[in-house]
Parts: structure tokens; C-alpha cells; sequence
């Protein structure tokens, strides 16, 4: 197993962490060098844009998912030349399959966050900020609550920062639970009090987001990198990736039948292979990886020839998959892959809004029809009608991307895994 | 039953409105607090509510129905949640549902006959690496083995 040694240039998520895994509380975090990056950009004068060009140069990338560049969504709010109120919401609504990388940092350093947020909202000009929770994630919400009420006691938060002329009120906005929250569009509806369907883009929430105001959407692990670009620039974000056009250092995990399920801070380009090997430390025994997701149930399958791809948001893409939110999992020869793919689908269907004709109606279609292949009803057909609804519900026909991404586990499954469909045809 | 909102859940809600630009935007707050005192949301509950935030019964009920953390009908003094996602589907989620259902006497989504326990799945709760795992209110179980169960429903008896 390699060691993974935490320092502060290297690991600026978790270099802080406590081993007994209790959470950084604030004096804890100062004595760790907490809020010297808040205290730098008023004390060295950093203005909104420098900030945003230092974001942006940095080659920051949005960890929800998606990997659109942070700098670049932060200046479409500042082309918004007026002075409306502008809001910065903190995506923590983590609920994609196989995730966990959110609630390990709100549980562990919470006030990386909120240090992150602060500064985010300086840059942003936005004087009221939201973490849209979670809300099963009750140990999250204390923590977060506790933490704020810190923040305040100290002057990072409320009015006039730390004496300048900055003021920002956070609130955390607890959800209620439904994973279609988690998308931008659908979370501002959400926060409004309105029913959590998709927005269509655009506009866009830079230009018209929460009340109709510019806002700027950010995920939590994206938010905690910031504090270490102020402190410690953007080439040395830049130099500490190995990655394909990818900055910076990235949660990974391994989960599944795996020796040591966890989640680690390592830079983009480390392999697959590597972490799984290295970190997770390879199968357990009578175990046989069969395929891999690596970043969520709405990434596609891949296989074992595939491991030695590095991790990064280009190199993923390049061999037909997403890097999504890099916490991997392991799918074992023991697991029937139509099986599988039938319980990804499900909660799709289920969590589905509704909005949209193809995602409604086509996901309990494919629901029923893995069902039938299942129970060993299926004709061969059904793998056409699989194949067509790939297309249905692919992108560009819906409003948001959960249909999108609902099919790809089941197209990967087709591609690598068809003899598994047609055996429980053929073989009744 | 009191089928009106306590003048201290009243100030509750109306310091969640604070934090908002409208009221609407309070609503899954209030909700939570109506759910608070007796675990779901009755029909005065969404009337009470929809009157403090000047919505109509139908806007209200609409997001009510929509979250699977608001609960419109009576559940037990205990709700676990057990996670059917895809680590744990891997790690055998169908073992854990199954003996849940066993000792309970019910199937998912059902309550109790004594009342003291509602059992429902839950999407992914964020803690894969410790897969299988369930909620019993808001403790998260970790690792859980089919034996464990019995001991770990014990503590909410």
C-alpha cells in the first residue's frame, strides 16, 4: 500500500484532516493556517477581477461532474454589469450513486468550505450565499450550522469581513430529497420553493438565477480548492496535476468488493490501475473485477484493459467514459451486469422529475424491460428496444442531463456485456 | 391533536423567511417543522402552512408530494432508511432489506402494526466504503451485516 503523506502544498483538501476523524473545528483550523487566504486578500488588497483571472488561470475545474471551468462560469457573472444582488449557492445536494466525497469534507473540515465560500462570494460580489444541502445528511447539517455560527463569532462572516467593507450572510438550505435537486437549474427552482424541475438553458444562472438575480452555482469540493490558489497561486495548482488538462488535485475512491474502500486526495493523471491497486489494494480475495465506473452511476462501465487510464476529465472521455466525481467503483464477476444496470435504472425512473416526455416514459420502459430480460421473459428484440431508447433519452432531447446520463451505464452495458443480456434470453 | 401550528413553531418559520428573498422559499422549512411534531404532515399541516406563506393548499401540497422526505401519511416512531444504490447493491443490500423485512413482519414502505418503525430504501447516503449500510432516524449504520440487525433495532425499542 502507498503512503500517502498529507502536506499542505500537495493535499490543500485534506492535509488538515484529523486522524481520529473527528472535524477541524475553527481554532483548530486557524492553528492549521485556516482563513490566512481570507485574511490575504483584504490585507493584500485583492480586487474581485484579480481574483477571478487568478480562479480561471488556475484551470480549476467545477468538481460536481460536468468539469466546466470555474474561472470561466465566475466571469460570465461579473460580465453582468449592474448592481442587482447576486446570490452563490454551494451545490451540496450529493446524491449520485457511489458518491461520498462531499459529506467526508463537510464532516471533516467544514470550515474549508466556508472559507472557500467566503472568498468565492468577495470575488463574485455576492452578499448572500446558500449551501443547499443534503437533507439526509443530518451529521453535515450540524456540523456546517456549528461551524457558521464560528465563522460569525469571528468576523468571517456577516457584516463588514475581517474591517473592510465586504458583508456576506450563509445560510445552509436544507433539501428534502430528491436527486434531480442536485442539477443547477432544477436546485434554484428548489431553493425558490418552487417544484424542482429543470430550468432550460439559456438563460443562464450567471445572467438570471435564483429570484431571477445573476448566481453562480459551485460544488463543495470545487469551493475548497479555492482557499489554496489564493494562498499558494495558480501555477502551483496548475504543476500539481499529472492530468490532461486537468489543475489541481482531485478526491478519488474505490468502492465495491476491494480490500480497502476509502477515498483519497491525489493529483488528476495517477492512474486508475494505481488507485486501485496502490490505494485500494486490489480485489479481495475470490473476488474478480469484471468492469468499473469511474465517477458514479451515470458514468459508463469500463473494463479491466482499461485501468491504466489516468485519471482526468480528457483521458476518460477519450476511452468512452466520464470522469464524473472520480470516486470509482468495482463491479465483481459475481455480479450479473443486467442485474446491475437494472437496479441503476430504477433509481433513475425514480428519481426522475417528470418534466420531460423521454426521461418519463422511457426510463420505467427500460426499467421493465431489464426487468423481463431478468426474470428471464425477454425476447431478443428487447435489446433493439434497449439501443433505440439509448437514442430517446440521449443527449439534447431533455431539459437536463439525467436522462443523458441514465443511459450511459446501460449503453456501456451493451457494448461490453451483450452476451450477458442474450444468455438470460436465450437460456429460459 | 392540536390542528394549529404553536406560536413558537410559528416564530420558527417566520425566521426561516428571514433567510429567503420570499416566503415561498421557506416552504420545505416549515414543512420540516409541521413534520417535527408528530412525524408526518397532515392535511392541517398544509393549511396552516400555506397560510403563513400566503401560497395556495395545491402549491404547497405539489412540493409536499414531491420530496421523499416529507411524509403525508403516518409513519412509525422510527424510520430506517436502507440504502438500494449501486455500491450497495454490490455489497448485498438485498441480504439487509430482506432480514429487515423479516423482523419487522413488513415490506418496505410499510409501518409497523405497534407503530415503532417505517421502513423505506434511500438513494445513495454517501457512505459507499462502508457499504451495506441503513439509517435508523438520523444514525448511520456502516458496514452491516444481516446478524448486527437485530441488536441494532434493539436500541429503538
Amino acid at each position: 500500500m502507498k503512503r500517502n503523506i498529507l502536506l499542505p502544498d500537495t493535499h490543500p483538501l485534506t492535509w488538515r484532516n484529523r486522524k481520529d476523524k473527528k472535524p477541524v473545528w475553527i481554532d483548530e483550523y486557524r492553528n492549521k493556517n485556516g482563513y490566512v487566504s481570507l485574511e490575504k486578500i483584504f490585507y493584500e488588497n485583492f480586487s474581485p477581477e484579480y481574483i477571478i483571472n487568478l480562479i480561471k488561470n488556475s484551470g480549476l475545474k467545477g468538481r460536481g461532474g460536468a468539469g466546466f471551468l470555474t474561472g470561466l462560469k465566475w466571469s460570465l457573472l461579473n460580465d453582468v454589469n449592474d448592481d442587482k444582488q447576486r446570490y452563490l449557492i454551494c451545490n451540496a445536494d450529493e446524491m449520485e450513486p457511489g458518491t461520498y466525497k462531499d459529506r467526508f469534507l463537510m464532516e471533516r473540515i467544514p470550515h474549508l468550505l466556508i472559507e472557500g465560500i467566503i472568498i468565492s462570494a468577495f470575488a463574485l460580489q455576492v452578499s448572500i450565499a446558500y449551501i443547499f444541502l443534503r437533507g439526509e445528511y443530518f451529521k453535515s447539517e450540524n456540523f456546517l450550522n456549528r461551524s457558521i455560527t464560528e465563522a460569525y463569532e469571528n468576523n468571517y462572516l456577516g457584516k463588514n469581513i475581517l474591517n473592510s467593507n465586504f458583508t456576506l450572510n450563509l445560510y445552509v438550505h436544507s433539501g428534502a430529497g430528491r436527486y434531480i435537486c442536485g442539477e443547477e437549474t432544477a436546485l434554484i427552482n428548489s431553493l425558490e420553493g418552487n417544484r424542482p424541475n429543470p430550468r432550460l438553458k439559456p438563460p443562464f444562472p450567471a445572467s438570471i438565477g435564483l429570484w431571477g438575480q445573476p448566481t453562480c452555482v459551485n460544488n463543495v469540493e470545487t469551493l475548497c480548492n479555492i482557499p489554496a490558489i489564493i494562498l499558494y497561486g495558480n501555477d502551483w495548482y496548475n504543476n500539481l496535476s499529472n492530468g490532461e488538462n486537468s489543475a489541481g488535485t482531485k478526491l478519488m475512491g474505490f468502492s465495491g468488493q476491494v480490500n480497502n474502500p476509502g477515498i483519497w486526495e491525489l493529483p488528476f493523471g495517477i492512474t486508475a490501475r494505481e488507485l486501485l491497486e496502490d490505494y485500494a489494494q486490489g480485489m479481495r480475495k475470490g473476488f474478480i473485477l469484471k468492469s468499473w465506473q469511474p465517477g458514479g452511476a451515470s458514468t459508463d462501465f469500463l473494463l479491466e484493459k482499461h485501468l491504466d487510464v489516468k485519471m482526468d476529465f480528457d483521458s476518460i472521455k477519450k476511452i468512452g467514459s466520464r470522469l464524473g466525481t472520480a470516486l470509482c467503483m468495482a463491479v465483481d464477476s459475481n455480479i450479473n451486469m443486467v442485474a446491475l444496470v437494472l437496479n441503476i435504472e430504477e433509481f433513475f425512473s425514480r428519481e426522475s422529475c417528470g418534466l420531460c416526455t423521454p426521461c418519463r416514459s422511457g426510463l420505467p420502459w427500460i426499467v421493465n424491460i431489464l426487468k423481463n430480460i431478468y426474470k428471464k421473459n425477454g425476447k431478443l428484440k428487447d435489446i433493439q428496444y434497449l439501443e433505440d431508447l439509448c437514442i430517446t433519452l440521449g443527449p439534447g432531447k431533455t431539459v437536463c442531463a439525467l436522462a443523458p446520463g441514465a443511459i450511459e451505464p446501460l449503453q456501456s452495458a451493451l457494448k461490453y456485456f451483450r452476451h450477458e443480456f442474450e444468455q438470460l434470453i436465450q437460456n429460459k | 391533536m392540536n390542528l394549529k401550528l404553536k406560536k413558537i413553531e410559528i416564530i420558527e418559520i417566520k425566521n426561516k423567511i428571514n433567510h429567503y428573498h420570499t416566503s415561498r422559499a421557506a416552504v420545505i422549512d416549515a414543512l420540516k417543522i409541521v413534520q417535527n411534531r408528530i412525524g408526518w404532515v397532515p392535511d392541517w399541516g398544509i393549511h396552516e402552512v400555506s397560510k403563513i406563506l400566503n401560497l395556495s393548499y395545491s402549491e404547497v401540497e405539489s412540493i409536499a408530494t414531491f420530496y421523499s422526505q416529507i411524509f403525508r401519511k403516518e409513519i412509525g416512531n422510527n424510520i430506517i432508511r436502507y440504502c438500494d444504490s449501486v455500491v450497495c447493491y454490490i455489497k448485498g443490500y438485498k441480504k439487509i432489506e430482506k432480514k429487515l423485512e423479516d423482523i419487522l413482519k413488513i415490506k418496505t414502505g410499510c409501518t409497523t402494526i405497534d407503530k415503532k418503525f417505517t421502513l423505506l430504501p434511500v438513494c445513495c447516503i454517501g457512505n459507499c466504503d462502508k457499504a451495506p449500510t441503513f439509517m435508523v432516524n438520523k444514525e448511520l449504520y456502516s458496514n452491516v451485516k444481516t446478524t448486527s440487525i437485530k441488536k441494532i433495532l434493539g436500541l429503538y425499542i
